[in-house]
């Protein structure tokens, strides 16, 4: 069924009252205004100002720090090290939201006690009165450094006589040492079938290596700390982060405190991308207010953000898929290892689940390394490992279209993924949109449009993205105006105020604009895992569902008790609460509300829970570019993402991601990388020189909301924040081979890279 | 019977076998049946009293957040995966 084009197209299967629609963002007059407070905006009495200190080395060991000249410069108030932090009492890992942190290597990512693992390697910490004063007197601080070799990609990191970054670190397999030491964390597999046999079924077989720059997330705001370590021994942060409790709880392991010691009060948030979930400067700024009892603010600097606060993994990839001459996948292979920066802990295992989860192939092995490398420790960004093991494994798809004669859509279509099949890892898809997506794509004017000019190409792809759920709190007060006040603990990075509030609306058949959403501070309301893994308008949707349901019962049962009723004899449909018996008795949610105080009192409602049954997403991209064969420049002519969103809540935010997703994805794929020599020096650390696409490199992203409702939702949400980024570089590589006839196997496709594919084909 | 799907690393513990069929209605039983098996099998997957955290453990398709309190059905199928890390999966 051909589409009629727009560029935004929901393909809604379910229409709500509020649900569904466009209502103004409940946080928007703040955010056009300037009033809204983000962390660097946070100011209180008796402020100092804290900097950090990092290492000038890739890889070092420290044999001495003077801090006394430092500390004698007028208008210092303390400086700080490794040795402030209070010894280790408790050896091991924890939990911080879905990351099982080693304690010992969170303590040195947040000061270096004996080595320094990566350039920017935080080494001591300064309050003083201003900041000024506190950058001067960094450079006073004399550290005695014994410089050691270094490793720069996994690759390298992984020869057998590449310098221990960890001396002692053994690579583990699924939780067994190995004995073996190694700058290999990690190593996983997963495999279904036989592989050997699906290989000798094929009649073609493609095998290919790929590679990937580090890149940075990129938001806007830095990262940003003020703690107050309070008389009474209560730690108070305000900060920027996308995990208040998961912050709250690293706080407390690093510095020895009581989970209920640390307050964390989340600011309006400047973008995150994921990287927003770590500690960083936090108990630096901690440590500097205990010792000189004042609050202590430190602001990251753009090159601090990118010299140390956790970009996404550089790679190296390989990828085998065999097929037959009709189009039938019979087997696929792939190697991953990725850097996981100076600390264990890259996405590799989320690469290796999503690799090959578009499709449905009996014959399967995916091997998996995380890979130690003198590079800041990583982090999560927008489905993290998705977008690298993505351009491998869909370039190689693209190949196998075109080596067989088949539409590139139709061969993915003919090994499509749906409910039932299994992933690599062996789990069963849920029910997926995965044959709804590539169909939309398929059906989309820009699928057919005839390309125009010289040097111009067409690529698809298709990614997916398993989402996830978690842990959430709902609390909701009715006033007696007939609005709520909706407290929740997720920070806010996407509009989720706003499409958790709507879910309460639809609930409770009020507008949306009569809900009055708050995320609070750590201490005001129950456990709340991060807002990341697209989990926040999921999870919070189950939990404010019921905590609004609960509400509901609860009016009915007033209406009731006003009336004289049977609880069983009233109904509420739309906000109207109702007798089934008698017409005459009938009032609006508003009406009930202002009768709440004199009829026994407030009305609250809430819930919490640990949701599972996020369903993994789709999306599909399709890229239509022109490259220059004299520079390599490609301009991006036109795009197009297709997403299952489940049920999109507020389809502009569902549509902002999908265009946010797209925009980054295509960074990775033309521009973004970390210039780095052996000795960790960034060259282009700042955003002048780390060339992020601007709005007037890009066309308009045109989007398709595909609405496979997802059984597990009362209204049927998917996560939307992440897939979108997965499959354009992919997208752009396969359009790239359309526009110039070569294969690109490395990321970014900048000119260079462009121009050394094509002078490899010999033109 | 559940299913327990063993990772392809473990599986020199259960002779090559990918699938092994096991009693239970929980994890935590069908951690202890496995055990009984296929001796070692508890000390691979387990710290005390929960599932290793580099562990995740999935029934019928959905990662569980309960670990060994995970009720198990009839015909369910579990899998013990490696637990994925760096990035915000299965969560935040």
């Amino acid at each position: 069924m051909a589409l009629k084009y727009e560029p935004n197209i929901v393909l809604s299967t379910k229409e709500y009252d509020v649900v569904g629609t466009r209502p103004i963002r409940h946080d928007g007059t703040d955010k056009v205004t300037g009033a809204a407070k983000y962390g660097a905006d946070f100011y209180m009495s008796g402020l100092l100002f804290g900097k950090v200190l990092r290492s000038p080395h890739a890889h070092a060991r420290i044999k001495s720090i003077d801090t006394s000249k430092a500390e004698a410069l007028e208008g210092v108030r303390a400086v700080v090290t490794a040795e402030d932090l209070p010894s280790i009492t408790a050896e091991g890992s924890f939990k911080a939201g879905e990351l099982t942190v080693d304690l010992k290597y969170l303590r040195d990512g947040v000061l270096a006690s004996d080595k320094v693992l990566y350039r920017g390697h935080p080494v001591a910490g300064v309050a003083a009165v201003n900041v000024h004063v506190a950058e001067e007197a960094l450079g006073l601080i004399e550290v005695d450094y014994e410089v050691l070799p270094s490793v720069m990609t996994a690759p390298e990191a992984m020869k057998d006589d590449a310098p221990l970054i960890i001396e002692d670190l053994e690579t583990e397999e699924l939780g067994e040492k190995t004995g073996k030491l190694s700058n290999v964390a990690d190593h996983s597999q997963h495999t279904l079938g036989d592989v050997e046999k699906g290989f000798a079924e094929a009649d073609e077989i493609i095998e290919r290596e790929f590679n990937t720059e580090t890149v940075h997330q990129g938001y806007i705001e830095p990262h940003n700390f003020t703690t107050n370590w309070n008389k009474d021994g209560r730690l108070h942060v305000w900060l920027s982060t996308q995990g208040p409790f998961d912050i709250r709880n690293s706080m407390a392991e690093v510095l020895g405190l009581g989970i209920s010691d640390v307050k964390v009060t989340p600011m309006e948030i400047g973008g995150g991308f994921g990287a927003k979930f770590s500690v960083f400067g936090g108990p630096v700024a901690a440590l500097l207010s205990k010792k000189t009892g004042h609050p202590v603010k430190i602001v990251n600097t753009r090159t601090e953000e990118f010299e140390s606060a956790t970009p996404t993994s550089g790679c190296y990839i390989r990828v085998k898929l065999g097929a037959t001459k009709e189009g039938k996948v019979t087997a696929a292979q792939a190697y991953l290892a990725y850097e996981a920066g100076a600390y264990p802990g890259s996405p590799v295992g989320a690469g290796a689940t999503c690799v090959f989860a578009p499709y449905d192939i009996e014959n399967q092995v995916v091997d998996a390394y995380d890979v130690v490398v003198n590079k800041p420790k990583t982090g999560a960004y927008r489905a993290p490992g998705s977008p690298n093991a993505n351009f491998a494994a869909e370039s190689v798809m693209d190949e196998m279209a075109e080596r067989l004669g088949i539409d590139p859509l139709e061969l993915r279509l003919l090994n499509a993924s749906k409910e039932g099949v299994r992933r690599s890892d062996g789990v069963r898809h849920p029910r997926i949109g995965c044959i709804e997506v590539l169909e939309a794509m398929r059906d989309h004017p820009h699928y057919s449009a005839p390309l125009e000019g010289p040097n111009t190409g067409r690529g698809v792809a298709i990614g997916y993205w398993m989402n996830g759920g978690g842990e959430s709190s709902i609390n909701i007060t009715v006033h007696p105006d007939g609005r709520i006040n909706l407290i929740e603990g997720s920070a806010d990075i996407g509009g989720t105020r706003t499409s958790i509030a709507m879910m309460a609306a639809e609930v409770l058949g009020i507008p949306a604009e009569a809900v009055l959403p708050a995320v609070v501070d750590t201490d005001s309301i129950g456990y709340t895992s991060g807002t990341g893994g697209s989990s926040v308008t999921y999870k919070a949707g189950v939990a404010v569902s019921l905590a609004a349901q609960d509400v509901k019962n609860k009016l009915i049962e007033r209406a009731a008790m006003i009336w004289g009723v049977d609880i069983s004899s009233v109904e509420a449909e739309r906000g109207v609460f109702q007798s089934k018996e008698d017409p005459e008795l009938r009032m609006t949610f508003k009406e009930l509300a202002a009768q709440l105080n004199d009829t026994g009192g407030p009305i609250t409602g809430g819930a919490s829970l640990n949701a599972a049954g996020a369903a993994g997403a789709f999306a599909g991209a399709i890229a239509d570019v022109q490259v220059d064969p004299e520079t390599g420049k490609t301009t991006v002519l036109r795009f197009t993402l297709v997403q299952d969103a489940g049920k999109a809540i507020h389809p502009s935010y569902v549509e902002g991601q999908m265009q946010g997703g797209v925009v980054q994805g295509i960074g990775w794929a033309l521009n973004e990388e970390y210039f780095m020599g052996t000795d960790g020096k960034m060259d282009n650390s700042t955003f002048l020189d780390y060339r992020m696409p601007l709005a007037l490199d890009l066309p308009m992203i045109d989007t398709v909301i595909v609405e496979v409702p997802n059984p597990a939702h009362p209204f049927g949400v998917r996560g939307v924040g992440e897939v979108c980024i997965t499959p354009p570089p992919a997208a752009m590589a396969n359009a790239i081979h359309g526009a110039l006839g070569v294969r690109m196997r490395d990321l970014p496709m900048k000119p260079a890279v462009v121009m050394g594919a094509l002078w490899g084909k010999g033109e | 019977m559940a299913t327990v799907f063993i990772p392809s690393l473990m599986r020199s513990m259960t002779g090559g076998l990918d699938t092994v069929d096991v009693e239970g209605s929980t994890v935590r039983e069908i951690v202890n049946h496995l055990d009984a098996l296929y001796p070692g099998m508890k000390d691979r997957l387990m710290d005390k009293f929960r599932i290793k955290p580099s562990i995740s453990v999935a029934v019928d398709g959905e990662v569980t957040p309960l670990g060994i309190l995970e009720k198990v059905g009839e015909d369910s199928e579990v899998h013990f995966l490696p637990a994925i890390g760096g990035g915000s999966v299965e969560a935040g």
